[in-house]
């Protein structure tokens, strides 16, 4: 298996997040891994991207090529467009749909969930308002992840288990928190 | 061993910190400071030096003094703090090292977060002391035993050069048996580090004798590959560090037609790239970063006549990182693309956190100037160099570390009024004092704004040496203390903001206005915390 994937969104959403269950569950398979992310000014509220390179086979680039990308997972809808230079002709967008607006010319909100319904295989969710239903309002990030690993090849119980290793430390709380995020991101994504 | 994952800058911390390293000196800086936040979290590194320094040039001198008493030692910065540190570096080059000495320099090209994309190997080749560039992770972590080794071997600084994709991308590092630390031990020559002029002198043509074995050591390092038969000779190619990847990243794992050189260790190993010359019709160059082994080339080639190719024929674009697409291009390879980016996405910048104390120091700035005119606010590196965006539009420079408050004099002895300087409490700390120093000699007319929150923020909240001892270093370096003014920015104070800078542009002196608030990022850090 081979999965390139464009992590999307503004600095703060949890994007890394995303990425280290991910990862985590990859390794557990003992894939090959290599995760690019952005730190430093752009992390103040600026567009953010990880390039997220998951493989059975080794991996040389640190970075996706345009047109290389099997999957724009997005916490931001419009921020899965700005990488859809990415994509590859059959990649999926699965997007969060709640728009983060820190800036003064955010467009028509119908206008971006078009654009991302032009792409044959996409998945948009209103995460933030599903995290909220089941009082789980901080783990908008795993919904969308939860929408995400089916078409990732990855099964539930492999997600669980990486993000109970990874949220151990912070308490059963917020791993149980985390978990029903994950199940109602699944239930949504289908 | 189970492989760890790493960035970049953890793999050569974890490297240095099991090849025996006594002390990380650095400042922080985009994208090196994760080597010494790694150091400063991992029980393994406790009794080892792991705090930060004021500066660059501290650091380095910091680290030079520990390789002096026969430890291994690491300085840490990104490209333009080696600005900072550039005369401790090139004097390190005479002096040699005792104990391994590493300086590591990540570079940060296309600029993500720096405002210049200088290339740190042509100073390890001004310098003339041999360059380190990993290609991955694995390479970062050897790398920092084979540092250390090869500085001890000729008793010279190594200079380690990263860049942004590497320094920030995890991917899997198996280690070593980690190596106990060196013992204390004076430098066996005790004028080693004495470099009076006839010193110098002799300590010069040393340096130029050993370049030939920093040749060798090129040509056999385990770091450089060379393969140099190949199905087709028409080209041959030459990559350094991550440009390797990239390379073969575009024929995707299958057999790479053309001669390949992949060099990773500096000088230029000489030997095997005249017999690549010799036996190609022509070369392409991939380098991360400005052309220093094309502009070599050309001059080694200058009786040849076949084409090189790379960044100086636009083969590569000139400016800005490389990547696959970037690569398959210049090879003649299709290119891909997925879909043009819809017109309706507008840009995202960066801009001050929601609640910043920097916004309302600004906004009250800008009231208090606003008689004058835009043009009179000098600013510097920091969070607070978001103030030169909308709503704001606050500031008009940014230079380098520690420029607000020079600039501003200089301004200021033009005749220029206001001349004012913005500067955070941690750039202050690193490079202002001096500044502040030469105002206070000439009374120069300025107004010094110290922005503090506390942290070195941009970076993502480290400390910093001058915390907590604003008012009392102004003081002591001279500022008369009823034009020493603090305020806590909170829009409920707005007026009062408004009327201690107008106060102070009205005083015909130094002043400094100092805005104090924690930053938000880490007071909800701290909550998160608590919580």
């Amino acid at each position: 298996m081979k999965k390139d994937i464009i992590l999307s969104g503004v600095g703060g959403q949890g994007i890394l997040t995303i990425a280290t269950i991910l990862g985590t569950a990859a390794l557990k398979r003992g894939m090959n891994l290599k995760q690019a992310e952005v730190h430093g000014m752009s992390q103040r509220g600026g567009d953010v991207q990880s390039h997220l390179r998951l493989s059975d086979e080794p991996i040389w680039s640190d970075l996706i090529s345009l047109g290389g990308a099997d999957m724009i997972l997005s916490v931001e809808p419009m921020e899965a467009l700005r990488y859809l230079p990415y994509l590859k002709s059959d990649g999926w967008i699965i997007s969060n749909s709640t728009p983060f607006k820190n800036i003064p010319n955010y467009p028509d909100e119908e206008a971006v969930y078009a654009q991302i319904r032009k792409i044959n295989n996409h998945v948009l969710l209103d995460a933030d308002s599903i995290a909220k239903e089941i009082k789980a309002s901080r783990s908008m990030n795993i919904v969308v992840l939860g929408a995400a690993i089916s078409h990732l090849g990855f099964s539930a119980a492999e997600i669980e288990a990486a993000i109970t290793e990874i949220f151990s430390r912070k308490g059963e709380a917020i791993v149980e928190a985390n978990l029903k995020a994950l199940q109602a991101g699944i239930a949504a994504g289908k | 061993m189970d492989a760890m994952m790493l960035l970049g800058d953890e793999a050569l911390a974890q490297g240095a910190l099991d090849a025996g390293i006594s002390g990380f000196y650095a400042y922080p800086g985009t994208p090196s400071t994760e080597i010494m936040e790694y150091a400063q979290r991992v029980k393994q590194a406790e009794g080892i030096h792991r705090t930060w320094s004021s500066n660059e040039k501290t650091a380095v001198e910091s680290a030079i003094g520990m390789s002096y008493a026969g430890k291994r030692t690491m300085a840490m910065m990104k490209h333009v703090g080696l600005n900072v540190a550039a005369d401790p570096f090139m004097n390190s080059a005479f002096t040699g090292a005792n104990g391994g000495l590493i300086i590591t320099v990540a570079d940060d090209p296309s600029m993500h977060s720096s405002q210049n994309e200088q290339d740190s190997r042509f100073y390890g080749k001004f310098a003339m002391i041999p360059v380190l560039e990993p290609a991955n992770q694995q390479e970062c972590y050897d790398m920092a035993f084979y540092g250390f080794e090869l500085s001890e071997k000729y008793h010279v600084p190594v200079l380690l050069r990263l860049t942004t994709r590497l320094s920030h991308s995890r991917a899997g590092v198996i280690r070593r048996n980690p190596l106990p630390q060196n013992a204390l031990k004076k430098p066996d020559d005790l004028f080693q580090f004495m470099l009076l002029p006839a010193i110098a002198r002799k300590k010069y043509l040393h340096l130029i004798d050993l370049q030939n074995d920093f040749v060798a050591e090129a040509e056999s390092s385990p770091f450089n590959s060379f393969q140099l038969q190949a199905k087709d000779h028409s080209r041959g190619i030459i990559c350094t560090g991550l440009a390797y990847n990239y390379l073969n990243e575009v024929f995707q794992g299958s057999e790479i037609p053309y001669p390949v050189v992949k060099i990773s260790q500096y000088p230029l190993p000489v030997k095997q790239l005249h017999a690549l010359y010799d036996s190609c019709a022509s070369l392409l160059i991939l380098e991360e970063g400005m052309p220093l082994v094309e502009e070599q080339l050309k001059g080694l080639a200058f009786q040849g006549s076949k084409p090189i190719h790379g960044r100086l024929d636009g083969t590569i674009p000139r400016a800005g990182e490389l990547n696959p697409n970037k690569v398959a291009v210049a090879l003649g390879l299709p290119d891909t693309f997925g879909q043009e980016i819809p017109e309706i996405v507008t840009g995202r910048p960066p801009a001050l956190c929601i609640g910043c104390p920097h916004s309302d120091s600004y906004l009250a700035l800008n009231e208090a100037v606003k008689e004058y005119g835009r043009g009179h606010v000098f600013s510097d590196i920091g969070c607070y160099t978001l103030g030169f965006m909308p709503p704001y539009n606050a500031i008009n420079s940014c230079v380098d570390m520690g420029a607000s408050i020079t600039m501003a004099k200089g301004a200021a002895d033009s005749g220029l009024f206001p001349a004012i300087a913005v500067i955070g409490d941690s750039t202050f700390s690193h490079s202002g004092l001096t500044g502040l120093l030469d105002c206070i000699f000439d009374k120069s007319n300025v107004v010094i704004v110290i922005l503090d929150n506390s942290t070195t923020g941009m970076t993502g909240g480290q400390d910093y040496t001058a915390a907590g001892k604003l008012e009392s270093i102004c003081e002591g370096l001279g500022v008369e203390k009823e034009h020493i003014r603090v305020f806590v920015p909170f829009k409920k104070n707005f007026d009062e903001m408004v009327a201690i800078y107008k106060e102070e542009i009205a005083y015909k002196g130094v002043s400094v206005v100092i805005p104090r608030r924690e930053c938000v990022q880490i007071l909800k850090r701290k909550h998160k915390l608590e919580a």
